[in-house]
């Protein structure tokens, strides 16, 4: 198969040298379908994509709605100096980071371990029907999944007090949801809850691709269960585990908000409130759409170093890249 | 593999092995299961009875009156029909733009090709961010408009690289003798390649459809102060988090109208119906496409 798509691109690309002395405008002409199927998304994608970039300016200005980009008052990088002598701003760059890394540390490695032991299983019926359940938290909402946590967490009916209680761990319901220091705890077990079926779906593919000969030449020479695990699964799935740990990197601070707005509340604010939050909270809450904007800035260039530090890491370690 | 692996003898050591391991999965779907159980039975439960606790796989006290009560509520139904609306009009004209441009990028002899894939992943890297995407679509007139769930998402990188993908494991010379048919580009696309994509498409409806339905920050942000124009996933944000924005408070948009106040007292079991309202349409659809969706991350995942 791919030698014959090869083949059509090589083609392609002797048809397109000799169109070359026609000219872009001939070819254009030629092409006009294609360029009237994908032009108007390529201008819908600057618009909405490309457009907003241009709005990092505002976090060098004091900007005010209505005003013309010409008439705005320039600070230069007075909101930059405001954000980093703000305590709430290292608050919530210390909380994004717990609560990235937690969810590096353990959203991936749990569905590592889920995808391996998943992969053991030889009855197919009980195969899929975990994958089947696995898999449905992930198409719920946050929203949902907000709802059902603080639900399961509840001082008076959820399950999880009622059982700590009945197998007297606890004298009296615990109050999960007012405890600040649980609340990175409780963002991580909830994402893990709600992703870890579907993130093993990558590295399930990743060992349906190994060779079955491997396992037969381990298990001749005498490896257990476990010592096949080890020796043959994961050494095998390792490119796949490097791609998604590079990428997860490269998302580390931009985590989103989702999960810590819906779980957090007004006890635990102290531990809930991420760089997007706070953002959210003083440009649109308050309408201080210049400095929300310079904390927007400040997360995106954090991110990007990650993503390249991580990327230079792996490329260092291994010959490929993801970028 | 699977029958060869069975036909070796199973020693101690490997049957000891299934048996923690089979116990372990178990646990993992009751734990996940539970929840979304307990959720049901809880709204199947007669409403003041609940309040005395101890419902946890059973309903105590059954009844439907939760489901009856909560169609009263205007703005869930109101909300419910706007999800429904986005859901349908977002994912038929989201899938549709996202397989155009696809297509046309899998063409090898198009000679925008690298310029507009390059323009379009770019897009997955970086962003504008918060305010001046909100500022954006405050300056397009987009505040209030039914229209800020359907065009901001309309294009997604992503999915358009998994539809390529697909698109480039097709054989080339059926466009061809179309071409020689007299067929034009739009119309193979069209006629030819839309069908045979089906498998990939539907695995980017459903992503992109969960997407919509689930989606309740756009109408926080942009429509929450037009009742016409809310969502169900919005209402069940309202509705269940009585307590928990107090740390968030958003001056303008948080303003606690009459009925949120009347939302705050909604009773347990009313809550979970409103819940199981927002989970059942997925529960119907997913496994049905489960198939599809494996085969388009696999996909994905030899791509990388």
């Amino acid at each position: 198969m791919e030698t014959v798509k090869e083949k059509a691109i090589t083609k392609m690309n002797l048809q397109k040298k000799k169109d070359k002395k026609n000219g872009f405008w001939k070819i254009f002409l030629s092409q006009k379908t294609l360029y009237m199927m994908s032009l108007p998304f390529v201008a819908w994608v600057f618009v909405f994509n490309y457009l907003p970039v241009w709005g990092w300016t505002m976090a060098f200005q004091n900007f005010r709605p209505g005003r013309s980009f010409f008439e705005q008052e320039w600070v230069g990088l007075d909101h930059f100096i405001a954000l980093f002598t703000d305590e709430r701003f290292f608050m919530a760059l210390r909380n994004t980071l717990a609560m990235s890394f937690l969810g590096l540390i353990v959203g991936f490695t749990i569905p590592i371990l889920f995808a391996v032991l998943l992969n053991e299983v030889r009855h197919s019926l009980f195969k899929r029907t975990v994958q089947t359940i696995t898999y449905l938290p992930h198409f719920v909402s946050w929203v949902v999944v907000a709802g059902i946590v603080t639900k399961m967490l509840s001082i008076d009916g959820g399950i999880v007090n009622d059982l700590l209680m009945k197998f007297s761990f606890i004298d009296k319901p615990f109050q999960f949801m007012a405890q600040g220091t649980w609340f990175w705890g409780i963002v991580t077990v909830s994402d893990i809850w709600k992703e870890m079926g579907w993130n093993a779906i990558i590295f399930l593919a990743a060992i349906a691709g190994l060779d079955p000969q491997l396992y037969e030449a381990a298990k001749v020479d005498g490896a257990g269960r476990l010592r096949r695990i080890w020796h043959v699964t994961l050494p095998g799935i390792r490119p796949t585990i490097l791609v998604v740990l590079i990428l997860n990197i490269g998302h580390l601070v931009s985590i989103g908000f989702e999960k810590q707005m819906l779980l957090g509340n007004s006890l635990v604010v102290d531990y809930s409130e991420v760089l997007d939050l706070y953002a959210l909270n003083y440009g649109i809450g308050l309408g201080q759409f210049s400095y929300g904007t310079a904390i927007g800035i400040f997360n995106s260039v954090v991110s990007i170093t990650l993503l390249f530090l991580a990327n230079g890491i792996f490329k260092r370690y291994s010959n490929q890249s993801v970028m | 593999m699977a029958s060869k692996r069975a036909m070796i003898k199973l020693t101690k050591k490997d049957r000891m092995f299934d048996i923690l391991n089979y116990s372990f999965l178990t646990i993992i779907m009751i734990v996940t299961l539970y929840p979304f159980l307990n959720v049901l039975v809880i709204s199947l439960n007669d409403s003041t009875d609940t309040i005395r606790g101890g419902i946890y796989i059973w309903p105590r006290e059954f009844t439907l009156n939760n489901y009856l009560e909560i169609m009263k509520y205007d703005n869930l139904v109101t909300g419910f029909v706007n999800s429904v609306l986005r859901t349908v009009i977002g994912t038929v004209l989201g899938v549709f733009a996202q397989a155009m441009i696809a297509f046309t990028l899998s063409r090898a002899d198009f000679q925008g090709r690298k310029f507009i894939s390059t323009f379009l992943v770019l897009t997955m890297y970086f962003s504008g961010g918060l305010i001046p995407g909100y500022m954006l679509i405050r300056d397009l007139g987009m505040m209030n408009s039914f229209w800020v769930y359907i065009l901001p998402g309309l294009v997604s990188a992503f999915n358009i690289i998994i539809i390529r993908s697909f698109m480039d494991g097709l054989p080339f010379s059926l466009q061809e003798s179309a071409k020689m048919d007299g067929a034009n580009d739009f119309t193979i696309f069209y006629r030819i390649i839309l069908p045979l994509c089906k498998p990939v498409l539907a695995t980017i409806a459903l992503f992109v459809a969960v997407g919509q339905w689930n989606s309740w920050f756009d109408t926080y942000l942009y429509n929450s102060l037009n009742e016409n124009l809310t969502t169900l996933q919005y209402e069940l944000m309202k509705i269940l988090d009585n307590t928990s924005m107090g740390g968030n408070v958003n001056a303008n948009q948080m303003r606690p109208n009459a009925e949120q106040q009347a939302n705050m007292v909604s009773p347990e079991s009313i809550k979970m119906a409103i819940t199981m309202v927002t989970v059942i349409p997925i529960m119907l659809v997913y496994p049905f496409v489960q198939r599809f969706f494996i085969q388009g991350m696999t996909l994905g995942a030899v791509k990388q």
